[in-house]
Order: structure tokens, then sequence, then C-alpha cells
């Protein structure tokens, strides 16, 4: 089932447009021929390990490097006072071993003072090999003064918790963000809470609210991240081959890190074995390739081993939330409030846009029509790993979605409804579209009741009820979980988003070569989305080039134009928007060489798929490929044309778009040993037009595994004197193919009516949306025991405690 | 230590240190960085590739275990410039995205086609347990598996 149009088809058999098409890219990754940055090896190239804290927090006496320096192939060790040592031209005031973070704090490349965090970059060896790199760090020897560590995000208010920040004269842990200020806000306040008094005072009505916690989790792409950096002495250059999600925006910062000047690095991104926001950060790791580089003259290449992924790059949420939802008893939402403490970890290294610093978590009020909804938002530092916008999140509309969705179950369990009526009832109808939402949000479009049917009619919703209730009476615990997630994806206006100040808008160029064969060059940056498929595509729609004609380049700055990269669903939002923009153009200028070619006005031509043709006389016309030739040749063009058809275009979205979906998640529960078994698992996506469904099929379906994964397996744990217990792969449980369910995907087709060809994102959809479906189906299953909530990971000790009456806090250091 | 083994049906003879792990044998000796790195753990399975016609978990095992044994990679398993219907079925139904966890995958799927050439689908999620992929939920792996299973390889002589 889909809603796309009948397109041509060329003659490799593409869809010359939008529809099913293999993937270019998978003929080099079925072979093992990706190129993936561990696979670059440069003449001469060093390699290289970081030393990292054992303490979460702790002073720095002293560092002795001598015996490492001695071994053999150990070319040179790296402490913080070294980097204090090196000079450069200072932009921001900063040390260098200091760098600055994307949300304007800094963070240690190398502690000089003091480690804030366990696994932190404490030292960098350059050896030969990487085995002789890693015999190194043990001859190292540090001497630390541990401090009490602050692992508790409440406890880090505390009037007399230690202060994690003392480097920047701080006196307390308070984050303060980019606007100055330590607490965002958004939405009616004074209603909200008016509202909610009166619910609470009228006896129609109810008012429910629950403690929500969305544990620290951890993007884990299984490709971890690393670089290849080589400044060449002679002439200047940096070329830094990275796993970079943004390798525009990330050159820029590296500009203002290293001095070097912007126009002398090159930021190469080959294939990136996913990312999933892992991959946006600025990591001291990669900050270190380069110095290295620069210390001993020859390319150095670092890669981090999995535990380091893990304990040091982005970790994701680490929110801890109280919602309150008031409502009639009849079930009509009246107002949310939601109150957020999240914790940013050692240093506030949170990739989102600067008037955001919440990200988009204010989208919270969901897919519901109620006037008034308020939060507020305060973070704090912990002796943990920096990060927090990661993991297909959205900017937090993850936590966003999930709060929600979560607090309209416990309603609905509160007043006795069914989670589905409750929903349908309070569901944004389409005639409120454009919606303007109290947070301030304003939706494109969406027919959130259609959508809802779809999911209810392909689960069998009706019957499932009714199998529960018949297993009920047998002691069996079947669940059935709901979701309905709104999301707001493609950052973003200019006037209102950037990153370090720049704007999130980004830049593209078509070139058409004469024989009608065309380049285009991307600034967004493909983990595995497919860009070099579905960019074709988009081309081939606007221009009837066909797909496998159409060369897309991306991932290395000396060749495309700025952008601010991938991450947050805005590929197709922006940059699809800029590819089908450019297309137009070259196809505007293609009508006035077929004019001169045809010697008519280009006002008498008419447009078909890939030609230019005299109105009336269809004959007469001149193929995309034609007027290419044409545009390179002898033929007078009118005055003020110039010739060829290449153009470049830059898209600044005048708004974001967004994408919903209704999922409903079926499972079965043993209550003995808490055990979870997803049965079922139903998604109904609208993410508008589709330009190639099978991989927006396949981007959902990677969604909802790590839904699996967040609702059930994974966390980030770490106990009271600060270790992590989330290292290895042995203890971060990721979802494999048994506990994942054969995935039923739906869609609705709503286009976006402010985006070129109608598309909304969804690359992060299933993410957001489905942990409360899972969710609300176990707490759905285990409700008899009079159970309204427990928090993710629900894991069969957590499900079981749950049951008994004594969920296990996830908020809080494991004792 | 000098170590040999069959890499694809050539031999190769490098000087390695003992502690040297197969995965890196492969991908920094031999030159062949089809075989991925993923975990340290034996978890991820990224680093699959064969011993004796045996799937291991390359990142586990040193290179001088596999000294004098045949060893076949990803490179290995294209057959006289025709691909394996594994490696075509992850293109027919979009077993793959970002592509790292796509080689070990694929060799596993082979071996466990060759041992079991009519799969159920538990069977075919079972197999395949033991690698975890970031991006495709598994679903369209199952699927690429089925097909191959279902079209197998034309230019082979079936017993």
């Amino acid at each position: 089932m889909t809603a796309v149009e009948e397109v041509p088809v060329s003659a490799a058999g593409n869809p010359i447009g939008f529809g099913n098409m293999r993937r270019v890219e998978d003929a080099r990754f079925i072979r093992g021929q990706g190129n993936y940055v561990d696979d670059v090896t440069l003449p001469g190239m060093l390699h290289s390990a970081i030393l990292r804290s054992p303490y979460a927090h702790a002073r720095i006496k002293s560092i002795d490097a001598s015996a490492a320096e001695a071994l053999p192939g150990v070319h040179a060790v790296i402490t913080g006072k070294i980097l204090e040592g090196i000079p450069r031209p200072d932009l921001l005031g900063n040390n260098f071993a200091w760098m600055p973070t994307l949300s304007y704090d800094t963070q240690a490349v190398l502690a000089t003072d003091k480690v804030r965090f366990q696994g932190q970059e404490v030292a960098f060896v350059i050896a030969d090999s990487h085995y002789i790199a890693k015999d190194a760090l043990e001859l190292i020897d540090v001497d630390y003064e541990p401090l009490t560590p602050v692992m508790d995000a409440k406890r880090a208010l505390d009037p007399d918790a230690p202060v994690i920040r003392d480097d920047k004269g701080f006196t307390n842990n308070l984050i303060v963000d980019a606007l100055g200020k330590t607490e965002f806000e958004s939405g009616n306040k004074e209603e909200t809470r008016a509202a909610i008094a009166a619910a609470q005072a009228d006896p129609n009505c109810v008012v429910v609210t629950q403690e929500i916690m969305y544990p620290r989790v951890h993007p884990a792409p299984l490709e971890t991240c690393g670089a290849v950096s080589y400044l060449d002495k002679v002439t200047g250059q940096l070329t830094m081959y990275t796993t970079s999600q943004a390798p525009h925006a990330h050159r820029t910062v590296y500009a203002m890190v290293s001095g070097l000047p912007e126009h002398k690095i090159r930021i190469i991104s080959p294939d990136i074995g996913g990312g999933f926001g892992n991959k946006v950060g600025v990591y001291p790791g990669y900050v270190l390739s380069i110095v290295g580089s620069i210390v001993t003259g020859k390319p150095v290449k670092w890669m981090e081993d999995r535990s380091e992924n893990l304990m040091s790059t982005s970790f994701a949420r680490d929110y801890h939330m109280t919602a309150t939802i008031a409502a009639t008893k009849e079930g009509k939402i009246l107002a949310v409030e939601v109150d957020v403490l999240a914790d940013h970890g050692a240093f506030n290294g949170v990739a989102q846009p600067t008037k955001y610093p919440a990200g988009f978590f204010h989208i919270f009020s969901g897919s519901y029509d109620y006037p008034n909804a308020y939060c507020k938002v305060k973070a704090v530092y912990t002796n943990k790993a920096p990060g927090g916008v990661a993991y297909a999140c959205s900017f937090r509309i993850t936590e966003a979605a999930y709060v929600i969705e979560r607090v309209v179950d416990c309603l609905a369990q509160e007043i006795n409804m069914d989670p589905a009526d409750l929903r349908l009832k309070n569901l944004l109808r389409p005639e409120q579209f454009p919606y303007k939402s109290p947070t301030g949000w304003e939706y494109d479009s969406g027919e959130y009741e259609k959508t809802m049917r779809v999911a209810m009619d392909m689960a069998g919703y009706d019957e499932l009820r009714r199998e529960q209730a018949e297993k009920r009476e047998r002691g069996e615990y079947m669940g059935i979980g709901i979701s309905f997630f709104t999301e707001g994806v493609g950052a973003g206006p200019r006037k209102d988003m950037d990153i370090l100040g720049l704007g999130m808008a980004d830049g593209i160029e078509l070139r058409v070569h004469p024989t009608g064969k065309a380049q285009l060059r991307l600034s967004v940056q493909s983990q595995g989305q497919g860009h070099e498929t579905t960019y074709a595509q988009i081309v081939a729609h606007e221009l009837g080039i066909p797909p496998e004609d159409i060369e897309v380049i991306h991932g290395d700055t000396d060749n495309t134009p700025f952008g601010l990269g991938t991450y947050g669903s805005r590929s197709t939002p922006v940059s699809g928007a800029a590819a089908a923009i450019v297309s137009r153009k070259v196809r505007d200028r293609a009508k006035i060489v077929a004019a001169a070619a045809l010697e008519c006005s280009p006002d008498d031509l008419e447009w078909t798929l890939g030609r230019w043709s005299v109105k009336g006389d269809p004959e007469r016309g001149k193929t995309i490929s034609e007027i290419a030739l044409l545009s390179h040749s002898s033929l007078e063009l009118p005055e003020g044309v110039e010739g060829h058809l290449d153009a470049t275009a830059v898209y600044n979205p005048p708004s974001l778009t967004y994408p919903y979906g209704c999922y409903i998640c079926v499972v079965d529960v043993d209550p003995g040993t808490g055990q979870v078994k997803v049965r079922r698992f139903i998604a109904v996506d609208d993410c508008g037009t589709r330009i190639n469904p099978m991989i927006v099929e396949g981007q959902v379906h990677g969604g909802l595994a790590d839904g699996i994964g967040m609702a059930l397996m994974e966390l980030i744990a770490f106990d009271k004197d600060g270790n992590n217990l989330g290292g290895s792969f042995m203890d971060y449980l990721l979802p494999t193919s048994v506990e994942c369910p054969n995935w039923e995907t739906g869609e609705t087709v709503t286009p976006s009516p402010h985006h070129p060809i109608g598309a909304k994102g969804v690359g992060e959809s299933a993410t957001v949306g489905s942990p409360a479906a899972i969710v609300n189906a176990v707490i759905d299953a285990i409700s008899p025991f009079g159970v309204r909530h427990a928090d993710m990971p629900l894991t069969p000790a957590n499900v079981w405690r749950a049951i008994q009456g004594n969920p296990i806090r996830v908020d809080m250091a494991v004792e | 230590m000098e170590v040999s083994m069959t890499i694809n049906g050539n031999e190769i003879t490098k000087d390695v240190e003992p502690r040297t792990l197969l995965v890196h044998f492969i991908r920094e000796d031999a030159g062949l960085r089809g075989t991925h790195w993923g975990c340290d753990t034996s978890n991820c399975g990224t680093c699959v590739l064969w011993v004796d016609g045996e799937p291991v978990k390359s990142c586990t095992m040193l290179a001088a275990q596999a000294a004098g044994h045949q060893v076949t990679t990803i490179e290995g398993i294209e057959k006289g410039g025709e691909l394996d219907p594994v490696q075509k079925g992850f293109v027919e139904c979009h077993g793959l995205q970002c592509g790292f966890c796509t080689p070990g995958m694929i060799m596993t799927a082979r071996w466990f086609l060759d041992n079991n050439p009519k799969p159920s689908e538990l069977e075919i999620r079972e197999a395949i347990s033991g690698q975890i992929c970031r991006c495709t939920g598994y679903k369209n792996i199952v699927k690429a598996i089925q097909w191959a299973a279902e079209n197998p390889a034309t230019n082979e002589v079936t017993a």
C-alpha cells in the first residue's frame, strides 16, 4: 500500500521520481568495500590511545609520563599541561586544553585541574601501533586526589553538594544556558496552573501527577567515533577524515579550536557506520588527533574502543520529569504541566539550537487539543559524561513524546477509560491545521484520527481487547499500548535556530553536464540514510533525469557547499527542499535555453517530466539532456542569461515540518519472572510525501528496535562512586533479532504544505514514538496488580519489582 | 612471531606480535577492510568471518590460533564475479543501511543457509541473534536471508 503516484521507469529499471528503488550505496557495502574512518590509512600514519580517568571526580596532583615516553615505538605523550603551553590564536578566550562545546560551555580536551567524570580524557599517547599506544597508557602514573562525586541530579542541587565546575568560578551546579538563564520555560504558566487548580476543586474533574524518568541511554552506533588527521606543515592544510554527521559545522569548530584558518581545513566524512546523534558532538579525541599531527608532523589515527564510546561520547536523555495532567472525568484534557530536572553531565555539551536549551522538549503538549500547557526545565552538572541530545531524539522530542503519552495513559487508568478512546476524544482535528500549540509551535498539517484508525484497524484493536479480557480471566497478562506522537523536525528557520551562531540553513549545488548527466553536492551527511539514492530521486522527480545518471556527492567540505549536517531528522526537510529548489532553478534556466533553441518565447513552453515543448505542438520540444548540450553550445541566449545549467541554492526553511504517527504494541508479561515478550508492533507513520517508501520503512524499523532497546533493555547507570555500569555491550544491552517482532508498518500521507515536495522527515519518528507504546503496553499488562507506572528499562527485574509494588528507581545512583 | 594462513584462497605470511587479534591481522596485515570491528566483547558480530568454514568472531581469536587454517572473509564469497545470493538478497530486501554490520551478517547468513537451506523465520532470527544491527530493526535482514533461501545460486552444482 503506497500513496506514491505512478512514475516513468528508467532504462535501468529505476523510478524517474519517487518510489521504491534499490540503493546505490549497497553495491559497496555488501562487498565489504565501504570506506569507514578506521579503513583510512595514510602514508606514515601513527596510531593513538587516550588515558582516561578511573575516577568520576578527582583532583589531578601530578602526571608522570616519563616511562611511557621511554617505551620504544612511542612518539609523544600529551597531557593537559602540554596543551596549555601550545600557542594558538585565541578566538574564544579559552586555553588550548579546553574547547568550546556546542552549547557555549567549555570542555576539557585533556584534564588539567580535575577530572569530572569516569572516562574523562587525561593523556594522549601517539605511537607506531595501537597496541603500543595502549601499552604506554599503562605506564603513565597519575596521582589523583579523589573527591566526592555527584551522581544524582537532585543531589546536585543540594546547597552542600560539591561544585563540579569550579574551573568556571561557579558556586553551584546549576547550568547557565546560552541565554544566560538557569531555567527554560514555555507555555502559559498562569492559565495552566489556574486550570489545574480549578480541576482539583471540581468533582467532575481529575488531576493526575506522575514522576516519570527517561533514563540515560547511549546511541551506540556500531562504528565508534574516530578520526585520522594530517596537518601538512608545508601547505598548512589540515585534512581530517572523521566520523561526523555535520562536516561543515565541525570544520568551523575546528577552526575556532585550533586557530587554523578555515579555508585550510578539509573535513572528509566517509562512510559512517551509524550516527543516531553520537557523531554530532565535537569530542576531545577528534581534537587530539589534530594535536597529534601538529606535534609529530605525521597523520594520526584515533579510534575509540567500545567502552570509550559508551563512557565518554554523547549520552542521551537523563530527564527527570514530573507531569501533571488535568481532565474532566469524561476524558477531555484541560491542561498539562511538566517540571523537568535535566542531567547534562560534567560539561554542557548538548547539541541543539542556541535559543532552545531544552531542545524542542516544549512540544510536549503533543497531538491533543487543549489550551493550557506549561513546562519548566532546569539543568545541572553532575559527574557523568557530557552530552544529552543524541540517539535519534529530534532535539529532546523523544522525552516530550514519552512524557505526554505516558501521562495520558496514567489519566486513562485513573478515569477507567480505554486509552484509545481517550486519545480519539482529544486528538487535533484536520480543520485545526495549521495549529498553533500552547507552547508556540505551528503544526503544519495532520489528519490524526485517520492515522489512528488505520493503526487500530491493522492491529484489530477491539479483538485484542477481547483477547486480553479472556486472558485475564485465565491469569495471563497481556498488554496493549498506544502512542500517538507529533514531532517538529527540519531545524530550522535561520531567524530562530542556530548552533554556535551558525544558522541552520543548508546549501546545495547541482551540476548538469553537457551530456545531461548530473552531480548533486550536498551539505548533509548520510550515516546510513541512503542519501545517494533518495537525493537522486528528488532531482529525477524535478528534472526527469534518470536517477542512475545523477551522482550524489557528500561528506567532503572541499567538494560540497556549507550546511549544518544530518541530525534531528533535518536532511529531507531542509536539504531535500534545497534539492528540489535547485532542480527547479535548473528547469527554469532550461526553459530559456529551450525557447532560444526552438525560437519561441519561454511563455509558449510547457513542462512535462524531462522535457520543455511548445504548448499545443508537443512534437516541438527539447529534452533536458538536449537542453544541457545546447546550454554549452554556440546557441545565442537572451541578454543577461548565462550559459550552462549549473545552479546553487541555500534553503532556509520557513518553519519546521511535523511528522506524526500512531503506534500500537502488544506484549505478553510473565508475572512470575517479569519477562516481557513483544508479540506485535504496529507502526503507522505520516511523514508526508515518501520519496523512497522502502527507505522510509527501513528507517521506521530501525527506530522501533531502538524503542525495544530503551523501553526494555538499555541503561547507562552509575554507582554511588561514579562508576559507569553500562560501559560495554556485556552490560549495555542492545536489542537483537530475537527481541524484535516482525514489525507491521502502515502509512497515511499528509504532505507538508510549506515543503517544496511535501516531505516531512522520518529518521527519528520511530525512536521518538515507540518507547511510550511499549511501556504503555507493559503497564497495561500488569495494571491488575495496581501498577500505574514504572520507569524504563522494563527489565524482568524491574517489571517483577513493579508487580510487587516496589519498582526500581532509575533516577538514583545504584547502591 | 611468524603467522601464516590462507585467506580467501591466498596464502599470507606476516611477522606479528603473538597477541595480535585475528580481526587486526585481517584488517591491518592482510589489508582486508571488509571485516569490521565493533565491540571487543564478542557481542556485536561485525567481525564475523569463517575459519575452516565455520563462522567465528575474529575479535576474540588470536591470529596465531588461525595459523595454518583456511580463513574466508566477505571479500571471498563472491564467486567468479557473481554475487552470493545472500549479498543479492540484502540489496533486494533493503537489508542494510549504514552497512557496518553487513559483512558479518552476510558471513553468518551464508553459513547458516548452507546448513539449513529452508529455514523458518524463527530459525533465521536465532541464527543472527549473536549479531547487532543498529539501523534495520532486523526485519529486512530476515527477509534478505529468506530471499537468498528462495533464490539459491544458479551457477553452483547442487548435490
